[in-house]
């Protein structure tokens, strides 16, 4: 299960809306080991393209540095389809090589109705998950 | 003195779970020789037999080592490489 806030599910679907026709991408960090997906973070897509995406190799470098130094992890990772539904495509499952991640999926193809799914990509299999959108996150457990 | 190579999450099981492992090698073909011989598998995982495979980006310090000389990028102690899947998908 995904569970996120109200505010980055609607960056999300913004930045979706926003890169259309191209697919759009990026990240929501959040504390390692947490699942905690807090910190909203678009990435540009180096293929601008409406078929493939791809984090700039630059930018990707930059990130995870900056995800290191906060102690971070990428807990969602996003991208759109602008012409399907929002289903891990071939590319996406060969390619998908964060194992923690919840890889959200988001359908632009019709500008009326928000689509957005959550999946688990593990080794080539595909298990969609419920997505929980929740006012804010609850407050973090410190122990 | 060695060159540190940082390894990404789907990568550490031919680590034993390290996030950073040190090397040695007079270019990046020699390190990644190197860390095989003790990481058995890794190598694999970053080269074919066209070079590094298209969805790893390798890092050496700052620079994207597609933009230096591949493989062939000469590394000396002190540097820091870094390995990191790419982020894609169709």
């Amino acid at each position: 299960m995904l569970e996120i806030a109200r505010s980055t599910y609607d960056d999300i679907v913004a930045h979706a809306r926003r890169d259309h026709p191209d697919e759009a991408c990026g990240v929501v960090a959040g504390p390692v080991g947490t699942d905690r997906p807090e910190r909203f973070v678009p990435m540009l897509n180096a293929a601008r393209s409406p078929t493939f995406y791809e984090f700039d190799p630059a930018d990707l470098l930059a990130l995870y540095r900056d995800m290191d130094d906060r102690d971070e992890e990428p807990v969602v990772v996003y991208h759109s389809h602008t012409a399907t539904e929002a289903y891990p495509s071939r590319t996406d499952i060969t390619l998908a090589q964060e194992p923690g991640a919840h890889y959200v999926l988001i359908s632009t193809r019709d500008p009326e109705t928000v689509e957005l799914r959550s999946y688990r990509i593990l080794d080539g299999e595909v298990t969609e998950e419920e997505v929980r959108v929740v006012p804010a996150l609850s407050p973090r457990r410190t122990s | 003195m060695s060159i540190e190579v940082r390894i990404p999450t789907i990568l550490r099981q031919y680590t034993g779970g390290e996030k950073a492992v040190d090397g040695a090698g007079a270019t990046l073909a020699e390190l990644l020789d190197d860390l095989e011989s003790r990481h058995a598998g890794l190598r694999d995982r970053l080269v074919d037999e066209k070079g590094l495979r298209r969805f790893v980006n390798v890092y050496l310090n700052d620079e994207d080592v597609r933009f230096l000389d591949g493989l062939g990028t000469p590394v000396k102690d002190g540097d820091s490489v870094t390995v990191l899947p790419a982020v894609a998908g169709g």
